[in-house]
C-alpha cells in the first residue's frame, strides 16, 4: 500500500475558521512542500501532494498555529478551527480598541518598570516622566498631576475604567490611588477621551491594572527604604491568570514615612502613612467575562507645622523669615495639621463579545470617599476634624463597540449619582456644602481607516448635570455678594444670622473631538486633533466662602459662574530613525469662561486683615509645546530628553495665569549591560527654569513695629529661582531560586543636596523642598 | 441576554437602595455650631474707681463685616491700670467664655500688648504652669505725655515662649498663629 500510493498525487482542501466560526481569510497554509493562502471565505485547496507522511502547518497572526503531521493516502478535506492566542490578543485587540482611546491623539504611556521605580512615592511623581505633565504639590506627599498647565477638576483620573471621585477640586487633595496597583498609566492631553467624559479640559490620566490572560500564577513584592523620611514601603501582589475560567489578583501596600528633611532643617510634621488593598476576581468564558473589583486606599498625611498661619502678618513673617517658624527634632509621629483620607471603590463589570468585531461592556461602580482634615485647634477640638466630607458616588456605564471592515464605532451611555455630606459636627462652617449631583451622558465615536496610513476619528458627547446643594450663608455674606437680587428663590429658611439656602443648577453640555492620524512610510507619524470640552463649575468654585488657612486668604465662590468651554488644537509629529525617535507636540487651548481665583480686596476680621480672592471667569489661552526624544547612542548607551513649555494668558484681563508650570528640561543618560546581571545605570538631570510669567497678586498689610502699624508688601507672587537637580538610579537583576528573580535598585534623589523651592508647591512660602535622599529597593518576582 | 437583564436589575436595585436623600439627615439643616470662634474681645483697664473698657465685636466671623470697635473713654497719664482681657463667642447663647479655655491651655497661648513707647509700659501679672506669661492679666503704666494712637492686642496660639523677648511681651520672635488681633484707638490725657 505505502509503496504504491507514494507515487500518487492528492489534493487537500478545507476551510479555516476561528473559535467563533468566523472564516479567516489570508491564512498561511503549508502542506508538504506547498504553500497557499485561504480565500475570503477561509477556504483553501492544495493540489498535487504526493501521498505519505507529510507536515501540515497553518498559521494566522494572533492565533495559535497548528503544526502537525498527517498520513496522506487520498484526497482529503481538512477543516481547521484556530484558537486565538492570548498574548497576541492583548497586542492586537488592546492596541486597536481598548488601548487606543483616541486614534488622532498621541497617547503617552508609563510602563510597569517605570511605575515600580515610584513605588515609594505618589502617582503625581510618576506622571512627571511624561513631557507636558508636571505636578502641583502641597509639601512633598500631596502631589496633583498637571497636564499642559491644567489640574484639579480639569484633569480626570480613570482607575480601572471608573472616574475617581475623591474631592479632586481641592489643590491640597492628591488622587486617592495607590501607585503600586497600576500596571500601565496612559495620559491623554486634552478632552479627546470622550468615552470617559466631556469635561477633561486639561486631560485624562488612565490607570490600568495588570491583566493576566495566560494560565499562570505569580507574585511580586517590592520593598523600599528611603533615608529622607527614614521609612519605606512594602507592596506585595499575587496574580492568577487563566484564558478561560477564573482569574484573580490581590495587592496590598503599606507605607510608613517620618518627617522629610531639607538640606538644612527638618520639615516638621511631614510624615505619612498608607495602607492600601486591591483585589479582583474575574471569570472569562469564550463569549463573555464577568469581573468584580474592590480597592481601598487609606492615607494619613502630615501637613508641615509651619504652614499653619493665622493672618496676613503671620504669612508675611513666614515669607520674610525664609526659615519655617516651627522646626522640631525628627519624628515619625504625625500631629495636627493633618489629612486623613480613605477611598473605597467597588466595581462590577460584564463584557460580552458577540463576535470578533462586536462587544458590549456594562459596568457599575460605587465609590466612597472620606476626607478629614485636622487643624491646630483649641482644647478638645484638636481631635475633631475641621473638615469632614463624605462623598458617595454611584456610576453605571454601558459601552458598545462595533467594527466593520475599516470602520469602528463606539457608543455608550453613563449615569452617575453623587452625594456629598459635609459633617456639621466639625464645629467649623464647611468649605464645601452638602449636595446631591446627578449626571447622565451619551456619546458616539467613529473612526475610519481610509488607507493603511491614514485614519480619521470623530466623536461627540452630550452631558446632563444637575447639582442641588444645602448651604448656610451668613446674611452679611449673602448681601455682600448681591445674591438677594439674583438668587432669592434659593432661600429656604432663616436661622438668625444665616440663611439656609438650597441652590440648584442644571447644565447641558456638548463636547466633541475630531482628528486624524497620517503615517508616512512608517517613520513619520502625524497626529492632529481638535477637541471641545465643557466643564461645569465645581462645588468649590460655586460655594466656597471662608478663610483658607494655608494661604491666609479668604476665598469666595460665586453662584453666578457659568460653565467653562475649551477648544484645544493639538498636533504631534513623530519621526523614527533606527536609533533615534523624536516627538513634537505643540498645542493651543482656548478657554472661554476659564474659572480662576482673582484677588479683589480686603476684609478685616477679629483675626486681623485678610486679602479676599474670588472665583472669577475670563477668557484664557494656553499655548505650549512638549518635546520628547529617545536616542540609542550605542548598544549600551542611550539618551532620553523631555522638555515642556506652556504659556498661559488671561486674554480679557491681559494678565498671566497663575500656577503655570515653568519651562522644564529632563535629560537622562542610561547605560545598560545585559551580560552583567542586566545592570542599569542612569543619571538624570532635572532643570526647572524660573517662571517669569506670573500675575502680580502681592498685597499690603500692616505689621506692628515698635508699637506702630507699618504697611508692608506680602510677596506671594514672585516665583522662586530656577533650580537644577541631579538624580541617580541603578539596578541589577539576580536569579534566585527556580523562576524567582530579584531586582536590587539603588537610587539617589537630589545628589547635590541642592536647596530649592518649587513654584508649583503651595508650601513654598514656608519651607524649602526636600534634600538628598538615598533609596534602596528590592523587587522580587516569583 | 438573560445575564444582561440580571445585571441591569442588580444595578437598579443597588442604586435605589443606596440613593438616600438629604431629607434623611436632619443634622444638615441645622447651622454649624461654631464653638471656637472668637467674636468679642474686651480689654478692661481699672485704676481705683475709674474704668476704661475697650471692646471689639465681630459677629459674622470670617464674614464681610468688619469688627465694631468701641472705647469707653480716655486713659489718664502717669497711672497704673490693672488690666484684664476676655474672649467671648457670642454666637452661642449664652455666650461662650473662651477666656477659660485660654487659661486652661495657658502654655499654648500668649496675649501681646503693643503701643508706642510714649504710651507707657505693659507688665504681665499671670503665668502658665511653666512660669511663662499668658497675658490675660497685666498692668499698664501710662506715660507722662498726652498722646493718642493705637493699642494693639494680639492673641497667639502656640507661640514659642522661649524665644528671645517673648516672655517680656515682644511679639517679634513669637511665631505661632494669630487667633485674634484688635487695634483699639486710645487717648491718654490728663
Amino acid at each position: 500500500m505505502w509503496c504504491v500510493n507514494s507515487f500518487s498525487q492528492h489534493s487537500v482542501s478545507g476551510t479555516i475558521l476561528n473559535q467563533h466560526s468566523i472564516p479567516l481569510p489570508e491564512t498561511h497554509v503549508h502542506i508538504g512542500q506547498k504553500t497557499v493562502s485561504s480565500d475570503m471565505s477561509g477556504s483553501y485547496t492544495v493540489k498535487d501532494i504526493p501521498s505519505g507522511v507529510i507536515k501540515v502547518y497553518v498559521s494566522y497572526i494572533g492565533y495559535k498555529s497548528i503544526d502537525t503531521t498527517i498520513v496522506l493516502t487520498s484526497d482529503l478535506t481538512l477543516n481547521f478551527k484556530l484558537q486565538q492566542m492570548v498574548s497576541d490578543l492583548d497586542e492586537v485587540i488592546v492596541k486597536q480598541i481598548a488601548n487606543r482611546h483616541n486614534l488622532s491623539v498621541r497617547e503617552e504611556k508609563i510602563k510597569t518598570e517605570i511605575i515600580e521605580k515610584y513605588s515609594n512615592q505618589t502617582l503625581g511623581d510618576a506622571l512627571k516622566e511624561i513631557a507636558g505633565v508636571s505636578s502641583l504639590k502641597s509639601g512633598s506627599t500631596v502631589v496633583k498631576p498637571v497636564i499642559n498647565g491644567l489640574y484639579g477638576s480639569r484633569v480626570g483620573v480613570i482607575s480601572n475604567g471608573v472616574k475617581l471621585e475623591d474631592q479632586q477640586w481641592g489643590t491640597e487633595h492628591a488622587p486617592n490611588f495607590d501607585i503600586n496597583s497600576a500596571a500601565k498609566i496612559t495620559v491623554i492631553k486634552g478632552a479627546s477621551g470622550l468615552q470617559y467624559g466631556g469635561d477633561a479640559v486639561g486631560g485624562l490620566v488612565i490607570l490600568e491594572p495588570l491583566l493576566v490572560k495566560k494560565d499562570t500564577l505569580f507574585g511580586k513584592t517590592i520593598v523600599n527604604y528611603s533615608t529622607n523620611g527614614r521609612g519605606g514601603s512594602v507592596s506585595s501582589s499575587l496574580h492568577k491568570g487563566k484564558l478561560h475560567g477564573w482569574s484573580w489578583n490581590v495587592l496590598g501596600t503599606f507605607k510608613y514615612m517620618g518627617d522629610r528633611e531639607t538640606p538644612d532643617y527638618v520639615l516638621s510634621n511631614t510624615g505619612n502613612r498608607e495602607a492600601n488593598f486591591t483585589g479582583d476576581l474575574k471569570y472569562a468564558a469564550k463569549k463573555y467575562d464577568v469581573s468584580l473589583l474592590y480597592s481601598y486606599y487609606n492615607a494619613q498625611i502630615g501637613i508641615l507645622s509651619a504652614s499653619h498661619t493665622g493672618n496676613a502678618t503671620d504669612l508675611y513673617n513666614s515669607i520674610n523669615n525664609h526659615v519655617p517658624a516651627v522646626i522640631d527634632d525628627f519624628t515619625h509621629s504625625i500631629g495636627n495639621p493633618k489629612q486623613q483620607v480613605s477611598h473605597h471603590l467597588m466595581k462590577a463589570g460584564y463584557n460580552w463579545y458577540f463576535s470578533e468585531n462586536t462587544s458590549l461592556s456594562v459596568q457599575y461602580a460605587y465609590q466612597f470617599n472620606k476626607r478629614e482634615e485636622f487643624d491646630v485647634r483649641r482644647g478638645n477640638y484638636s481631635n475633631l476634624a475641621a473638615l469632614d466630607l463624605e462623598l458617595k458616588t454611584q456610576s453605571a456605564n454601558i459601552d458598545y463597540k462595533y467594527q466593520k471592515e475599516d470602520w469602528q464605532f463606539k457608543i455608550g451611555t453613563n449615569g452617575a449619582y453623587q452625594h456629598n455630606v459635609a459633617d456639621p459636627e466639625t464645629r467649623v462652617r464647611p468649605l464645601i456644602p452638602t449636595y446631591e449631583k446627578l449626571d447622565a451622558g451619551i456619546y458616539g465615536i467613529a473612526n475610519y481607516k481610509m488607507s493603511n496610513s491614514f485614519a480619521i476619528e470623530s466623536g461627540m458627547r452630550y452631558d446632563f448635570s444637575q447639582i442641588d446643594a444645602i448651604k448656610f450663608y451668613q446674611k452679611s455674606r449673602w448681601s455682600e455678594r448681591g445674591y438677594n437680587a439674583d438668587f432669592s428663590e434659593f432661600i429656604f429658611g432663616d436661622e438668625s444670622s444665616q440663611w439656609l439656602t438650597k441652590p440648584s443648577f442644571t447644565y447641558h453640555n456638548i463636547s466633541a473631538s475630531v482628528g486624524f492620524l497620517q503615517q508616512f512610510h512608517h517613520e513619520w507619524e502625524w497626529y492632529a486633533n481638535v477637541s471641545l470640552a465643557s466643564r461645569n463649575p465645581n462645588s468649590s468654585e460655586l460655594f466656597s466662602d471662608g478663610l483658607h488657612h494655608s494661604t491666609g486668604v479668604i476665598e469666595l465662590g460665586d453662584l453666578r459662574l457659568q460653565k467653562e468651554q475649551a477648544i484645544k488644537i493639538s498636533t504631534t509629529v513623530l519621526k523614527k530613525w533606527s536609533a533615534l525617535s523624536v516627538e513634537f507636540n505643540p498645542y493651543l487651548n482656548v478657554i472661554k469662561n476659564y474659572m480662576f481665583l482673582q484677588p479683589t480686596g480686603f476684609e478685616t476680621t477679629i483675626r486681623g486683615a485678610f486679602p479676599v480672592w474670588e472665583y472669577r471667569q475670563t477668557n484664557a489661552r494656553l499655548a505650549g509645546i512638549d518635546f520628547h526624544s529617545k536616542w540609542q547612542v550605542t548598544k549600551r548607551w542611550s539618551h532620553d530628553l523631555t522638555a515642556s513649555y506652556v504659556s498661559g494668558r488671561d486674554v480679557t484681563g491681559s494678565q498671566r495665569l497663575i500656577d503655570m508650570p515653568p519651562l522644564t528640561l529632563n535629560n537622562k543618560i542610561q547605560y545598560a549591560r545585559k551580560d552583567w546581571h542586566s545592570l542599569l545605570l542612569e543619571m538624570r538631570s532635572e532643570w526647572v527654569c524660573r517662571q517669569n510669567q506670573f500675575p502680580m497678586n502681592n498685597f499690603q498689610t500692616n505689621i506692628v513695629i515698635d508699637g506702630l502699624q507699618l504697611p508692608v508688601v506680602v510677596d506671594i507672587s514672585t516665583p522662586p529661582p530656577a533650580y537644577h537637580l541631579l538624580h541617580f538610579y541603578s539596578e541589577v537583576k539576580l536569579k534566585t531560586f527556580g523562576n524567582a528573580a530579584a531586582v536590587v535598585a539603588f537610587s539617589v534623589q537630589n545628589i547635590l543636596n541642592t536647596n530649592y523651592r518649587d513654584y508649583l508647591n503651595r508650601q513654598r512660602y514656608f519651607a524649602e523642598e526636600t534634600g538628598r535622599n538615598f533609596q534602596i529597593q528590592l523587587k522580587i518576582n516569583y | 441576554m438573560k445575564n444582561l437583564k440580571t445585571l441591569a436589575l442588580a444595578i437598579i436595585t443597588v442604586t435605589s437602595f443606596s440613593a438616600c436623600s438629604d431629607n434623611d439627615n436632619p443634622a444638615i439643616y441645622i447651622p454649624v455650631n461654631e464653638e471656637e470662634v472668637i467674636t468679642t474681645i474686651t480689654t478692661t483697664l481699672i485704676n481705683g474707681a475709674s474704668m476704661v473698657t475697650l471692646t471689639s465685636r465681630d459677629v459674622d466671623g470670617d464674614g464681610p463685616n468688619a469688627p465694631v470697635i468701641t472705647v469707653s473713654g480716655p486713659l489718664s497719664k502717669n497711672t497704673v491700670y490693672t488690666g484684664t482681657v476676655t474672649f467671648l463667642n457670642e454666637l452661642q447663647s449664652p455666650a461662650d467664655n473662651i477666656t477659660e479655655e485660654i487659661l486652661a491651655e495657658g502654655d499654648e497661648h500668649q496675649i501681646f500688648y503693643q503701643a508706642p513707647a510714649s504710651f507707657g509700659s505693659f507688665t504681665y501679672t499671670d503665668t502658665d504652669f511653666n512660669g511663662k506669661p499668658i497675658g490675660l492679666n497685666f498692668t499698664f503704666t501710662t506715660g507722662s505725655t498726652d498722646v493718642n494712637g493705637n493699642l494693639i492686642v494680639t492673641l497667639i496660639h502656640e507661640p514659642n515662649k522661649n524665644a528671645v523677648g517673648v516672655s517680656n511681651g515682644d511679639i517679634t520672635n513669637a511665631a505661632g498663629a494669630t487667633d485674634a488681633q484688635v487695634v483699639y484707638p486710645i487717648v491718654i490725657a490728663d
